[in-house]
């Protein structure tokens, strides 16, 4: 003992370092922020840590070449011991830091804690937020397979809308005029270099000003923040009604990382690491690239854009989002923290959380897609549609699936939900307004004008007219019953 | 082990005497220093900048043409896929110097070559025959057979390369991804009714 004393004295004469850490780890935290409420950051952190390691380790196998990258995946997941495991906790890993970070950060911001004096901490939080989703979207890449390759095309396309530069922006993106060697080599140097890098000090920086500044206080109603006095009452609270950060506070973080980490253990050993997917061959196109779960959101709000807001959706909103996150401390920088008196912080944050989950989830099942398989792959026509059919009718159903009108309308809950079901058409559309539609289209449906013949559209009506509940006539046009009723008498 | 002394700054106790002079020509020197850092500094990040901007070309300047094989392999009035490897690549880029475009052989000697990325968000199109479409599998842009767009969220119609035939072969004109800034812009044809653009 008393060796390993003199030992610890001959470092720290050399180091001088003791006395800094044990101010930093005995400094007084207001008592009430030895919360579980308080754990997030501390679990973000740990997980950088985790994605550093499990990142050189699978570093030591994967070789960022365009020709050679899936296959050391693969070798990574099938050959090598444990290699789908250091596979599975990196990707893992990554899900739970995007999650722990977005978590820390909506905690931060309803408890107020980005009001003075900690606006530099909260700005920094913005950029370590935005490496974090880069480290994401870099990371997809680097796993290089058919949904990376067309995830880049996208990441291209949206780059080229950029005006006046946009080639050039394009070129910069890609390292050439395609998604090849050199393009897997920048995201290599960004995912591994460039970002982590930044990322690490940054989060270092951010860490030491929240010891320096102090844990934010629990937010009280009425406890108003103010330039003026806010250090000294800080002070004060934290003299009166305080504890040593550690352990009376770091015991929570350190409980709640290990609770972190256990599950990303769990979520990686039980279901596995992300693909590879398809082989990252541009020629075989029966592929219907999606981005990984956290950018789900954002392939679902690009489905649903009229086309002309698109491009200054894709260029003005992440501008102005990130613009109001950094200004946020600023505008809002004094004043109540607590939730209880900041209803309009509450409503901001349910309806972006909302939206958000909305748009996930719609992004998981792509309503908006055409089943390219639904007439080929799937069920036919049931057989109850065309029991007591006609001829013409039979033949109107055969052209109906053969014509692919099912990969993006389901008949009998099978098919595409790009346009709406057509169970039942017949009770909402007349015999004229089917011709009409199937020839003309529109309201996102292609005219069908030039592909079928008159005697195909005629069958397919008479079929798609049989489309209402047995005990409902068809929609029918008034005007021709009355024309009708004109016409018979004189005929008798 | 625990006797020994290190020097630390603190004991340092005799000040020097105030010297107005020497202390501006250190601070001269290190402002000399400094501006000498500067100047190597942008002569080195010169051709740094340079080497980073140098995948960005002009347009055209990774274009050529390729062939994409004899035209007797597409059958006059059908839609067929065709494959070509990039004209510009490297050893390394493996299956992705590969390129897929669609080839409608309009009659004899017509030919029209769409690029496979959807004009929306460069996704691969699917082609139809049956009911003479191309469809896109990512956010359900349709096209009709000459390429022109037939609904969902693309503003205009797929990308199409030029042609030529020579000695019996069709070849295009390709090269780099194509993309809504590196192909021909939307045109608003004036006076037209409802003025709908069209793929100029």
């Amino acid at each position: 003992m008393r060796r390993l004393k003199v030992l610890y004295e001959w470092f720290d004469r050399r180091l001088q370092l003791g006395e800094p850490i044990k101010e930093m780890a005995l400094h007084p935290v207001p008592n009430k922020t030895a919360s579980w409420w308080y754990v997030f950051g501390s679990a973000a952190f740990v997980l950088l840590m985790l994605q550093i390691v499990t990142g050189i380790l699978l570093a030591l196998v994967y070789v960022p070449s365009a020709g050679q990258a899936w296959n050391s995946l693969n070798v990574l997941n099938h050959q090598l011991t444990l290699g789908w495991f250091l596979r599975a906790m990196h990707g893992w890993g990554s899900n739970f830091m995007v999650a722990v970070v977005l978590i820390h950060m909506a905690q931060v911001f309803l408890f107020g804690a980005y009001k003075f004096p900690r606006e530099l901490t909260w700005v920094l939080g913005v950029f370590l937020l935005l490496m974090t989703l880069g480290m994401a979207f870099t990371g997809q890449v680097l796993r290089f397979d058919q949904d990376a390759y067309w995830g880049l095309g996208i990441g291209a396309s949206i780059a080229s809308r950029v005006p006046f530069v946009g080639n050039w922006a394009v070129h910069m993106m890609l390292g050439g005029p395609i998604i090849a060697g050199a393009t897997l080599s920048r995201f290599f140097a960004f995912h591994v270099f460039v970002i982590p890098g930044m990322l690490l000090a940054f989060a270092c920086l951010h860490v030491w000003m929240v010891l320096k500044l102090g844990i934010n206080e629990w937010p009280m109603p009425g406890r108003i923040v103010r330039r003026a006095t806010y250090a000294a009452e800080y002070h004060k609270l934290t003299k009166k009604d305080g504890r040593a950060f550690v352990p009376g506070a770091v015991w929570k973080d350190a409980f709640f990382s290990a609770a972190i980490l256990a599950a990303v253990a769990v979520c990686a050993a039980v279901l596995g690491p992300y693909g590879p997917g398809g082989r990252p061959d541009p020629t075989i196109i029966q592929t219907a690239p999606k981005p990984d779960f956290f950018f789900l959101w954002l392939y679902a709000v690009l489905s649903y854009l009229p086309p002309s807001l698109e491009t200054p959706f894709l260029l003005i909103a992440p501008a102005l989002g990130i613009a109001g996150l950094v200004a946020l401390p600023f505008c809002a920088g004094e004043g109540e923290k607590s939730w209880h008196r900041r209803p309009v912080a509450i409503l901001m944050l349910t309806s972006i959380a909302l939206a958000w989950s909305v748009l996930t989830h719609l992004g998981t099942f792509t309503p908006w897609s055409p089943k390219m398989t639904a007439w080929s792959g799937g069920s036919p026509v049931p057989v109850r549609y065309t029991h007591d059919a006609s001829p013409l009718q039979r033949q109107g159903a055969i052209v109906f699936q053969s014509k692919q009108c099912r990969n993006c309308h389901s008949i009998a809950g099978v098919g595409g939900q790009r346009g709406p079901a057509l169970d039942l058409v017949a009770s909402r559309m007349t015999e004229d307004q089917l011709i009409r539609q199937v020839l003309q289209g529109g309201g996102n449906m292609p005219a069908y004008g030039k592909n079928l013949s008159p005697s195909e559209v005629t069958a397919l009506v008479s079929f798609l007219e049989t489309l209402h509940p047995a005990n409902e006539p068809p929609a029918a046009d008034a005007s021709r019953n009355a024309a009708a009723v004109l016409v018979t008498p004189a005929h008798q | 082990m625990s006797e020994e002394v290190l020097l630390e700054g603190h004991d340092e106790e005799e000040t020097a005497p105030v010297d107005e002079l020497a202390v501006s020509r250190r601070w001269l020197l290190l402002k000399i220093g400094a501006f000498f850092n500067a100047v190597v500094g942008v002569a080195v990040a010169v051709p740094v900048v340079k080497y980073l901007l140098s995948p960005a070309k002009p347009d055209g300047a990774y274009k050529s043409w390729v062939s994409l094989g004899s035209i007797d392999s597409f059958p006059v009035g059908e839609t067929r896929l065709a494959k070509f490897t990039n004209p510009v690549g490297r050893a390394w880029d493996g299956e992705t110097d590969r390129v897929a475009c669609w080839v409608r052989r309009i009659a004899q000697e017509q030919f029209q070559v769409f690029a496979i990325n959807c004009a929306h968000l460069g996704c691969p199109v699917r082609w139809f025959p049956q009911s003479g479409l191309f469809m896109c599998p990512c956010h359900g842009g349709a096209y009709y057979a000459d390429g022109s767009r037939a609904s969902g969220p693309p503003e205009r119609g797929l990308f199409t390369y030029d042609t030529k035939i020579v000695d019996g072969d069709l070849q295009i004109d390709a090269g780099q991804m194509p993309t809504l800034s590196n192909t021909a812009q939307l045109v608003q044809i004036q006076n037209t009714p409802g003025g709908s653009p069209c793929a100029g």
